[in-house]
């Protein structure tokens, strides 16, 4: 790929609290393409995503981002850089105290002088895409999970962003939000050109998805390659987690003593 | 609520709150809008001056004509010095007035009064009392009272 | 034992790394000239929540403490005979003392919970992190105006206290309790000072603002975005609040009124 990542991690290591969540990864992420990153819970998936916004800095390696070195860029250079990234969280992270049409004009009140009737155009225009155009009055409070993910992506693409990384966006959504969610990354991507960066644990939808996928476990990447590259995988941590088989070279059991040991069976009782 | 509205109850918390401060300057501390009154300096010995304190008023017949500017002690005489501002336009104390140390009420803060003398002549800026009398002394007082003397 | 003396260090170190945080953090908040188009109507909104709503209490507080003030004053000085100096009393006490001090502490109990709880419960929901990923500086944008309206909040609302302190001592001294009413003015301006006295206590209440504000807003920064964290923090924000309130009261009063 080379030349044609738009993010490219060298080496990277992090670590928080003593834990090491990262232990030298890389991973170059490709222009204009769904990249998914997979992996169990608690992989540190979402660490991920802020080393790349630079909301964290990593112990050692590099973190590249059209060509900036993330972590060394200085605070106002950093926040020049994350106008061109749209982030959609998990809980969405509406601004409660914000009606709907007034949290996908936020980024372009701060960044833009747009004229308040452009800026009307626009807010209606990135809702009508997400399908929420008639629901710009509502507060946060009164939308359902998955229009909350719906208003908070159209708030993410609000300054048309060259990436959006999307931190699980189909966690705990019911089937028809999940079909609404994968057909609006997948339209968006198509029709603005996006990189997109895609975290989750959901297998099928991503792969159904992604050019690109990869898996993370333990810290290290142990599979990467297209959808279908993945699934012909010879690695059994790779399979067992595509497949999600409950015991496999990941344990179903946590470490822990003999079990005769704790029901009070062991030894000669 | 529309931001307008919210602009104007926080104007009119903040003029409320520029009033207060105006009823505490004026009502309370009773400082006057002519204070830079134009005053001039007296001086007085005293021998004790018990709890005289610098911002205590000076007064004549009981109406207040200037401040105690400082109080400090002669290294010659032993004595204390108190330096008073005096408004201007009592210009004419008689030269062999003298001042006094007093107590309002039983407990209240001193002050000095001014007992007025018969002279023709007045005090002129930068003079000194020719006479004076200290502060009653309560304990003295008792004590003297108490032995008899 | 040993234990012991190294979980005591411990939390020296965590406390001085608060600390340590906390001085940053306000750099930060502070290092950013807000921008005047954008900045003015949020600071605008936030004396609203912090200071308007905060003025109820804050009268009836100082209505209460300034007739008790009245009460407890007649009863002690008519021993003396010198109930005129009823007003001097209420006065100085407010103006010096009760006005910023209890003015601070009902601030942090009223809007420094609620300023920590709001800015916790935005971290935890992720607002104060998408902000950033908007690039969007939360410091900014959410940080410095509640700061600057507690700095500003806070003074207007001690005067006010202080104002309607006396007159609630007015009103049981002179209406109630019969002092003659031009000696209790009177008593009263003659020891009040203005620079002295009334400026004094108007810096007093300035400081307690300001870190009033600064506590309750780097606890909400700074807490642990759990339900469990908020409810520390907010906690966190009363107590340490009034402590350092209290402990100010007297360094600031030491200071300006020590010398005699």
């Amino acid at each position: 790929m080379g030349s044609n990542a738009y993010i490219s991690l060298k080496d990277v290591v992090f670590s928080r609290s003593g834990r090491r969540i990262f232990d030298g990864i890389t991973l170059d992420i490709p222009r204009g393409k769904i990249t998914a990153i997979m992996g169990p819970s608690g992989t540190g998936k979402t660490t991920l995503l802020r080393l790349i916004g630079g909301q964290l800095r990593p112990d050692s390696g590099s973190v590249q981002v059209d060509g900036h070195e993330v972590p060394r860029l200085k605070r106002k250079d950093l926040y020049a850089l994350r106008e061109k990234m749209g982030m959609l969280f998990q809980s969405g992270a509406l601004f409660t105290d914000l009606s709907v049409f007034e949290n996908v004009a936020f980024p372009l009140r701060v960044h833009t002088k747009l004229p308040e009737d452009m800026i009307h155009d626009i807010v209606l225009m990135k809702l009508e895409a997400v399908g929420l155009r008639g629901a710009r009055h509502l507060m946060p409070s009164e939308l359902s999970g998955g229009m909350t993910r719906r208003v908070a992506l159209a708030r993410s693409i609000a300054l048309d962003p060259e990436l959006i990384m999307y931190d699980e966006p189909f966690a705990g959504q019911d089937p028809i939000a999940m079909g609404v969610l994968v057909k609006l990354i997948r339209d968006l991507n198509s029709s603005m050109g996006l990189t997109s960066v895609l975290v989750s644990h959901d297998v099928p939808e991503s792969l159904s998805i992604c050019h690109y996928a990869c898996i993370i476990s333990d810290g290290q990447i142990i599979g990467e390659g297209t959808p279908e590259e993945l699934k012909a995988h010879p690695s059994d941590q790779v399979q067992q987690f595509l497949q999600g088989q409950p015991d496999g070279p990941v344990p179903f059991h946590y470490p822990a003593d003999d079990a005769g040991k704790d029901f009070g069976l062991g030894g000669g009782a | 609520m529309a931001q307008r509205t919210i602009e104007i109850i926080v104007g009119l918390f903040m003029v409320a709150g520029l009033a207060a401060l105006l009823v505490l300057a004026l009502q309370v501390s009773g400082l006057s809008p002519k204070a830079a009154e134009s005053t001039y300096t007296l001086y007085a010995n005293f021998n004790d001056t018990g709890g005289l304190t610098p911002r205590g008023k000076v007064s004549m017949a009981g109406v207040t004509v200037g401040t105690i500017e400082s109080i400090s002690l002669d290294k010659e005489t032993f004595q204390a010095r108190v330096e008073m501002s005096i408004h201007s336009e009592v210009d004419n104390i008689p030269a062999d007035s003298s001042a006094v140390i007093r107590t309002s009420g039983l407990l209240g803060e001193q002050y000095i009064d001014i007992s007025i003398g018969g002279d023709m002549e007045s005090l002129q800026a930068g003079d000194t009392f020719y006479s004076t009398q200290s502060a009653m002394n309560l304990e003295r007082l008792i004590s003297n009272f108490a032995s008899g003397k | 034992m040993l234990d012991r003396i190294a979980s005591m260090g411990r939390l020296g170190l965590d406390v001085v790394a608060s600390l340590g945080r906390s001085g940053r953090f306000l750099a930060g908040v502070l290092s950013g000239v807000p921008r005047p188009v954008t900045g003015f109507p949020l600071l605008i909104k936030q004396i609203y929540t912090v200071g308007v709503l905060s003025l109820a209490i804050v009268v009836v507080s100082g209505l209460f403490i300034g007739m008790v003030l009245g009460l407890q004053g007649y009863t002690i000085l008519s021993d003396y005979g010198s109930e005129a100096a009823i007003g001097q009393m209420i006065a100085l006490t407010l103006v010096r003392e009760l006005g910023p001090v209890v003015t601070a502490l009902l601030f942090a109990g009223r809007a420094g919970s609620a300023l920590t709880a709001e800015i916790g419960l935005m971290k935890a929901t992720e607002q104060l992190s998408s902000m950033e990923m908007m690039g969007v500086d939360p410091l900014r944008r959410v940080i410095a105006p509640r700061l600057w309206a507690g700095f500003i909040a806070m003074p207007i609302l001690a005067v006010i206290f202080s104002v309607v302190g006396i007159w609630g001592g007015m009103l049981v001294g002179v209406e109630w309790l019969g002092v003659f009413e031009g000696s209790f003015w009177g008593n009263m301006q003659s020891s009040v000072d203005f620079l002295d006295d009334v400026m004094n206590g108007f810096i007093k209440s300035v400081v307690f603002g300001f870190v009033c504000a600064w506590i309750a807003v780097f606890q909400g920064y700074d807490c642990v975005p759990t339900s469990a964290g908020i409810s520390s923090a907010t906690t966190k924000t009363v107590v340490y609040s009034s402590l350092a309130v209290l402990g100010l009261d007297f360094v600031l009063t030491a200071v300006m009124f020590g010398d005699f």
